[in-house]
Formats: structure tokens, sequence, C-alpha cells
């Protein structure tokens, strides 16, 4: 078990390589002078030269690369021209709450994603299937933030239950958790319905039928656990769809996340800022994943094996 | 925000494929795919249809009518500018389905004959092309899309292109996954051992035999581009005003919502229908020619 545990743990260095890498050549690319942009344009081309060398910009691209990534070791990802604090340490206090937000929506999504796909599964090409099919459907379909302005006009406008915005007590968490969980959960009816369906046609489910086990026990025990490696795969690949989600969600919802802090840093062309947050959302997706192959090993002890 | 849903192409192979004439018979026989079909087509009239639709222009703005409610003269009501809400749909449905065929495009152009070299040739070529794209794929879709409008500025152009190239590794590993198995069938084997040219080989033998997976994706693909687009609209960093677009809509209306929902109601009701269309659709062409395939 720690053998796998290392050699999944060693395997995302070459996924962050790339990840840096990656951002690195994309902030080259960059319109116009980056000294420039950061100097402003009042700067005198004195000004802007020595910026230029203060920020290594006069050296070739891989010593520059070598020096973003011993930064990267250190965590230092600049200062934020909007803020003038570490971009650091702007991350590390808006962090937190994005990560509370999609733990609540993914629960969220699982406790009614789960139980729908099953339900969908022991009744095929009932009116029950139909049901989920198409609310699956009409939750892949609809803009999260529509349906976060639908909700706030319902819940927190009109019947004034819930909070329109903001963060402090759980009553503002409902409406963010559930206009993220919206589109995730889609993804994990559907999913748990065609492993399910897939699981129930086997012959182990068969014989268990046939030792006249009870169905509660045969769908439970036989078949969900058997169901759960492609459900957790897909609720690990959601939470890339839920990061993405939660820019929009906190936008709506002037939730204080990192996905609202991209926003306000792409809208103040704040480069540091967006290069950081954007590397911590890729960091943060490449972790869930390897998260779910940790999952799979306890799930399915044959995975330590492969 | 539909992402990469249906990356996981490996298994997507072409041997799941079902003949054509089976396949559009179950498609007609597919009740959701059918009321897909009519939404596309709805949404097609309107895009096409708009200047004969709407008469006037959907961008001047007449103060006198702000925020009006739904009436016989505005029949969707009007936004803060006193524009029709209406003529900004119909115009809004024009600007998003340019995007979602340039999207695609892009996505197609560039992710479909790297994609074919990579799964045909394999090795070092097959490697490094693969590496890329994990390196993509290691950003969830739409903050990929986020970075490069960040990097290229904001515009429809930039929408565009932004979108598009947060496209390219899932029609890569999708057609990759496909040829994979393509390249192993014995008409492929005969064409190579004939003498082929491997150009022709991929062209004539390979390509026609993974399109079915493509044609499904690009119908996502589409869905997934509007989505997208009025999410980069909706922030503020896509598609700029006056343009009529309906994610851009959406995001001055916030402001407004307060006492006059109707200006965020429908703009949101026209992106959900747009999309609703092509999943639906797409899910059906998947039902049709690749049921194996489908989640």
């Amino acid at each position: 078990m720690i053998h796998f545990l290392m050699k999944r743990l060693l395997s995302i260095i070459p996924v962050l390589l790339g990840i840096s890498l990656l951002l690195f050549f994309m902030l080259r690319m960059l319109p116009g002078d980056p000294a420039q942009v950061l100097a402003g344009q009042m700067a005198s081309p004195e000004d802007v030269r020595i910026i230029r060398i203060q920020m290594g910009l006069d050296q070739p691209l891989y010593i520059q690369y070598g020096v973003f990534l011993k930064r990267l070791v250190h965590l230092d990802l600049g200062v934020s021209a909007r803020t003038q604090n570490p971009v650091i340490q702007e991350i590390w206090a808006r962090l937190p709450n994005t990560i509370l937000l999609a733990l609540c929506a993914i629960t969220l999504a699982c406790l009614f994603g789960i139980p729908a796909g099953v339900v969908a599964a022991i009744r095929p090409y009932s009116w029950i299937d139909y049901l989920v099919t198409l609310a699956s459907l009409f939750g892949i379909s609809m803009p999260v933030f529509w349906l976060g302005l639908m909700l706030m006009i319902v819940f927190s406008i009109t019947l004034q239950w819930l909070p329109a915005g903001g963060i402090g007590t759980w009553k503002h968490l409902v409406l963010p958790s559930i206009t993220l969980a919206s589109f995730v959960v889609a993804f994990i009816a559907r999913m748990t319905r065609s492993c399910m369906l897939e699981v129930l046609s086997q012959d182990y489910v068969t014989t268990a039928r046939s030792k006249g086990l009870k169905e509660k026990v045969i769908i439970v025990k036989h078949a969900l656990k058997n169901a759960l490696i492609p459900i957790i795969t897909v609720v690990g690949l959601q939470f890339g769809l839920l990061l993405g989600g939660a820019v929009l969600t906190e936008t709506v919802f002037a939730w204080p996340g990192l996905g609202r802090l991209i926003v306000d840093s792409i809208l103040a062309r704040d480069y540091a800022m967006i290069q950081g947050s954007i590397l911590i959302f890729g960091l943060l997706y490449t972790l869930v994943n390897l998260l779910v192959d940790m999952t799979y090993a306890f799930v399915d002890p044959r995975v330590r094996y492969d | 925000m539909t992402d990469r849903k249906n990356v996981d192409t490996d298994q997507n192979s072409g041997d799941n494929t079902v003949s054509g004439s089976r396949g559009w018979a179950k498609l007609k026989r597919n009740r959701a795919a059918l009321a897909g079909g009519i939404l596309l087509l709805i949404y097609l009239l309107c895009a096409l249809g708009a200047p004969v639709l709407f008469r006037g222009d959907p961008s001047a703005p007449d103060l006198m009518n702000s925020l009006s409610p739904p009436s016989g003269a505005y029949f969707l009501g009007t936004d803060e500018l006193g524009r029709s809400i209406l003529g900004r749909i119909l115009y809004g449905a024009r600007v998003s389905l340019l995007i979602a065929v340039g999207v695609v495009g892009v996505g197609l152009v560039i992710g479909v004959p790297v994609g074919l070299v990579s799964g045909y040739y394999g090795g070092k070529t097959d490697f490094i092309i693969q590496r890329f794209t994990d390196m993509m794929l290691a950003f969830p879709g739409f903050l990929l899309a986020l970075a490069l409008v960040a990097i290229l500025g904001v515009g429809l152009k930039n929408t565009v292109i932004s979108i598009g190239i947060s496209m390219i590794p899932l029609y890569i590993r999708l057609v990759r996954g496909c040829v994979l198995t393509v390249k192993e069938e014995v008409y492929v084997e005969a064409a190579r051992a004939c003498g082929t040219r491997d150009l022709n080989i991929i062209r004539h033998h390979i390509l026609p035999n993974v399109l079915a997976p493509i044609i499904i994706q690009t119908s996502l693909g589409m869905g997934t581009a509007i989505l997208f687009a009025a999410g980069l609209g909706f922030l503020g960093i896509g598609v700029q005003p006056p343009t009529p677009e309906w994610g851009s809509m959406l995001g001055s209306a916030r402001a407004y919502m307060m006492g006059k929902p109707h200006v965020a109601t429908f703009p949101g009701i026209a992106i959900f229908l747009a999309v609703l269309s092509f999943n639906l659709l797409g899910d059906g062409l998947r039902d049709a020619f690749d049921p194996r395939s489908r989640i």
C-alpha cells in the first residue's frame, strides 16, 4: 500500500512541472512588455529597464523558468499589483472559503445524485428513470450563474428566507452550495445509473437473488459497492467542474473565495495574482485526482497490485 | 459548466459504433433527440432570421422606456437602457451560434489532425502530444479559457480562441482513443500491405471510421461553448457590450434584479434552451451511434 501511495505521489511531480511550464509560457505570451505593464504608462525608459532587470526579464527564458520554479518551491508567487500584498497571502485568505463551498456542493451532489441514479437503475425505462434522466439533462444545460440569480430572486428577494450574498453563517452557504451542486449532481446521477445497470446484470447479482437475499442488501452490498469505482472517478473529475463553477457562483453570491479573486484580478489585469490563483487551482485539481486514485485502493484492493 | 465530460474516450473505440442506417433509425425513434432537434431548429431560425423577426437596432438605447416589463409593445420587456430584450435575445442567438461554431471549429481543426497523428504513429510523437494534452487537462476547462482570456484580452474573437483552445485536448484524446482501435482493423492492415501511404490511410480508412464520436462530441461541445461564452460574458470578460450576448445581458441585469426580475430571467432561459437542444441531440446521437460510451 505504501509503495502504491509513494508511486502515485511521485507521479504528480511531472504534472506539476507541466502546469508551471504552461503558466510560465502563457504569461510570457502577454501582449507588450511585462516590465512596462508593471511600471505603468508614465514610467521613464530607465524605470522600465530597472524593473526589467529586477524581474529578471533580461535573462534567457530557461534561466527565467528556473528562477520561477525556485520561487515557486518557496511559495513566492510575487506581489499583487492591485493590493500590494504578497499573492500567496491573499490566496491563503481566500482558499478555505472556496474549499468549504466546493466540499458542501460535492456532498450535496453525492447525497442527491447517487440515490437518484440508484433508483433510476432499479427501475430502468420507468417514469422515475425518465424523470432522473431529464432532470440530469436540465442540470447539465442550465447556466449555474443564472440558476444562482433565480434562486436569489425566489429565496432572498421574494421569500427573504436566505441571504443573497456574503459569508458568515450556515445560511450564507445554502444558495451557493445548491447552485454549485446543481451541475455536478446531474453527472453523478447519470454515472451511478449507468454503472448500476451494468453491475445489476452481472452473474453474482443473479446468484445473490437466487440465494433469496433481500433486494436492499443486493442493491447496497453487492451492486452499489461494485459500482463505486467509476462513481468515485466521476466525483473526482467533477471537482474540476466545481472549481470552474466556483468562479461564477462566487461572483453571483459575492462569496470571498479564490474564484472571485481570479475574476477581480483579471478585471484589474493583476497578472501575478492571476498566475498564482490559477496555479493553486491547478494544484488543487491535481491533488483531488490523486486523492481519488488513493480512494480506489481503499475501495478496491485489486487496484493496489496493478 | 459542461466540460470534460467525454474525455474518457480510450473506450470510445470505433468498434462500439453502430452502422449508419441502424443508427439513423434509432435516432429517429428517440423522442428526446427529436425534441432536441426541434429546439435546435428554432434556435437556428432565431439566429439566422433575427433581422426579419426583429426590425430595428437591438443595441440602440431608448432611455424613456428603460426597464419596462413585458407588454404588447415589448414582448419580453426592456433592459436598463430601454433596449428590447426580445431583440437582443434574437441577435444574441446569432452571436452565440457564431461562438459555438468558431469554438468547435478551433477544436476540430487542431484537435482532430493532432489526435489522428498521435494515435496513428504512436511512439515518441504520441508521448509528446499526450504529455502536452495532460498539461492542458490539468486545468479545468473553464479556468483554462479564463486564463487565456486574461492573456489575450476580452472580445468576441478572443472569446472564441480561448474557449476553442481549451477544447483542443478533448478532441485530441477522443480521436486518439478511437484511432488506437481502428488502426488495428484488418482493412487498415490490408491498405498498409498494398503500400498505401500513411496520409491516405489516415484520410480514407481511419478518419471515416472515427467520425461518429467526433460528431457526437461536436454537438455536445457546441452546448459547452455557449455555456462557457455566456459565463465569460457574465463575468464581463467575454463579448463586450453593446454587442448583444446572452451572458453579458445577464451580467448587467444583476443590478436590476431586485425590482425587475424579467431582465435576468429571459436571457437565462435562452441560454438554457440553446444548450439543452445541443445536449439532447448529442445524447441522442450517442445513444444511436456510440451507445457504449454513454454515461
